[in-house]
């Protein structure tokens, strides 16, 4: 699906990969340029900024908690309770975006674990080669094999108390893999290059050569692996709490999913409890993937359609 | 070609042992004591019986022992097949309520990935390069694939099952059916098959088409493609070269994806209640069943190594590139 497609273009992209086209203020410029007449990019900015936004800005003007019975129980939505409420007379608004919030409150913490530890092992794995290489390839594959999930699952059971930040560091940990391996490859590519080679003959440090010259030649590249984990992890923390294992403090959208199933909301037929969770998540995270391929067509001049 | 196939298998004994010992330390590690979160299961004001029922688990457990020898013994009886005996379903066994689950896991997992992955190749192939396709459905795609699978799952349900009710919504069969080999009971376990298997499919099958198409138009762009056009081959022959190169990486795609897409299939059983190890998990969970917690990660991760090592073969079966490197290594 969607998570492996940098993995394999990683591999393509890197035989083809530009050393340094023109200087940076014009690339720049010419991003720009196109990052605005994209409209993937646009629309699925466009999506995510503004579910940002509720979940940041909406909360503030929620007077109670969001899971203080504030109402009466099961009603549709009204005037009063834009998405109705829960079987216990919560408000599903007030649910809906305090849980955008942790939403990307995990998707943040999740995917930028996982986007720091897969680029140090596969800039460590790609520049290094030898042992050092063998040793770490052979961790990443033996922790891209595990299911993530059930080693989440198996993990957050033991805990008494859960919060976001925790759940988010628990999924960073584990859904790094794929990025290693992809910036391993893309590393291995670049390392062997003229301007990597002269960066070397001049006495510079492995840590300089690989941040001052490889990594600028693949951030666009890195830029969208923090975009598809952010997604990943967005995904991995609804499953995690639609099984029960979410928060225990506060509320989450999965959270929200799992209370509506539990309590019935199905058979009852209250489909505003259940629908505004799954939709949110799917927007924030289909738009996330939307402006992903918005973004190739910016970085890479073979797709641009014109 | 030996070579290979063993240093997957290298690999995957790694991921044996690592994930027999993560199911080793991780009650032991984390914060709070499992024993006397099982005590206050049972919990009675009486020090002195709380004292004998500590006891008596600690004992059980083996945790007056030392750790490495608890380490050991753990996988003594593993390699007995014992996973110990659950607390959900006293007395049996929990090695033999796992193996009575995976059927219906299977039967939900196995046809969904294979068809979603055969059909989402043959999509993504169709709509890569269509301006029309590419712009409409591709989008939905994307959507498909960012969508929860158990969200998918309660849409499903509640549209088809509750609105409609052209489909029950909970459980293997009915409740009414006597299970055997006749018509009616056949019907039924199908039908209540159907949909967890579709929602399944839907959110695989979009991720699959779009891997596809981003492959093809990179296949459409590379040299012997446009050697062939330039030849004046037909453009479906072109295609079909573009498609065979582009399937190997769609497979290797599924061993990675494997993971996630067990994954969903738990997910999925949960809200539709079927009773797979996605339920046993859920069961165990609310049960606070550790025992049977820690089998099913066990039976999960096995499963997943298999099913990667299957993809590892077919593989080398599928690209004649690897077969003749092999061949010629070993020659």
């Amino acid at each position: 699906m969607s998570e492996m497609e940098p993995d394999v273009r990683a591999v393509q992209a890197a035989e083809g990969l530009p050393a340094q086209a023109g200087p940076p203020e014009r690339r720049l410029g010419e991003s720009l340029h196109f990052a605005l007449r994209n409209p993937k990019l646009l629309i699925g900015g466009g999506v995510v900024g503004a579910l940002l936004l509720t979940g940041l800005v909406a909360p503030l003007f929620v007077q109670e908690g969001p899971n203080v019975y504030v109402g009466p129980q099961a009603q549709a939505p009204s005037a009063q309770y834009w998405l109705g409420t829960t079987n216990f007379g919560q408000d599903v608004f007030a649910q809906f975006v305090f849980g955008l919030r942790s939403t990307f409150l995990v998707g943040l913490v999740g995917g930028g674990i996982a986007a720091v530890v897969g680029m140090v092992v596969g800039f460590t794995a790609g520049y290094r080669g030898g042992l050092v290489d063998e040793v770490l390839n052979m961790i990443t594959n033996v922790v891209l094999v595990l299911p993530a999930l059930v080693v989440l699952i198996i993990a957050a059971a033991y805990l008494q108390a859960r919060g976001i930040a925790l759940q988010g560091l628990f999924i960073g940990l584990t859904s790094w893999p794929w990025v290693a391996r992809a910036v391993r490859a893309q590393t291995l590519s670049l390392a062997t290059r003229d301007f990597v080679d002269l960066a070397r003959l001049s006495g510079r440090r492995a840590h300089s050569i690989v941040f001052r010259e490889i990594a600028p030649n693949m951030s666009s590249y890195l830029f969208m692996t923090f975009i598809l984990l952010f997604g990943g992890a967005i995904l991995i923390a609804a499953g995690l709490d639609f099984i029960g294992l979410g928060p225990t403090e506060g509320v989450s959208l999965g959270l929200m999913m799992h209370n509506a199933v539990t309590w019935g909301a199905l058979q009852l037929g209250m489909w505003w409890w259940f629908v505004p969770p799954g939709l949110g998540i799917t927007a924030i995270v289909g738009s996330l993937y939307i402006m992903n391929v918005g973004l190739d067509e910016v970085f890479n001049p073979k797709l641009r359609e014109l | 070609m030996r070579r290979y196939l063993a240093r997957k298998i290298l690999i995957y004994a790694l991921t044996f042992f690592v994930a027999v010992s993560i199911n080793w330390l991780i009650p032991r590690l984390m914060p709070g004591d499992p024993i006397r979160t099982m005590l206050s299961r049972g919990a009675s004001g009486d020090e002195a019986s709380m004292e004998r029922m500590r006891a008596y688990y600690e004992q059980t457990f083996g945790l007056d022992e030392p750790a490495w020898q608890q380490y050991l013994n753990f996988w003594t009886s593993l390699a007995r097949g014992d996973l110990g005996i659950s607390v959900w379903l006293f007395p049996q066994p929990v090695t033999e309520i796992l193996l009575s689950a995976v059927p219906y896991t299977l039967a939900l997992l196995l046809p969904a990935t294979l068809l979603s992955w055969v059909a989402g190749n043959r999509f993504g192939a169709f709509a890569a390069r269509s301006k029309w396709l590419d712009n409409t459905l591709l989008p939905l795609g994307y959507v498909l694939t960012a969508t929860p699978y158990m969200w998918l799952g309660i849409l499903l349900a509640w549209g088809l099952g509750i609105v409609a009710g052209w489909f029950p919504t909970a459980g293997p069969y009915g409740f009414g059916s006597i299970p055997g080999w006749n018509w009616p009971f056949i019907s039924d376990l199908v039908s209540h098959w159907f949909l967890p298997f579709a929602s399944l499919f839907l959110v695989a099958f979009g991720g699959w088409a779009i891997g596809m198409r981003n492959m093809i138009i990179y296949e459409l762009e590379a040299e012997y493609s446009t050697y062939l056009e330039a030849l004046g081959a037909p453009r479906r022959l072109v295609r079909r070269y573009a498609f065979r190169n582009a399937v190997l990486p769609q497979l290797t795609g599924l061993a990675v994806q494997l993971g996630t897409i067990v994954a969903g299939a738990l997910l999925t059983e949960i809200v539709f209640a079927y009773p797979g190890l996605g339920n046993l998990i859920l069961e165990a969970l609310n049960n606070r069943d550790f025992f049977l917690l820690q089998g099913a990660f066990l039976f999960i991760v096995v499963g997943v190594l298999i099913a990667n090592f299957i993809v590892d073969v077919i593989y080398v079966v599928v690209d004649p590139r690897t077969r003749t490197q092999m061949q010629g290594s070993a020659a």
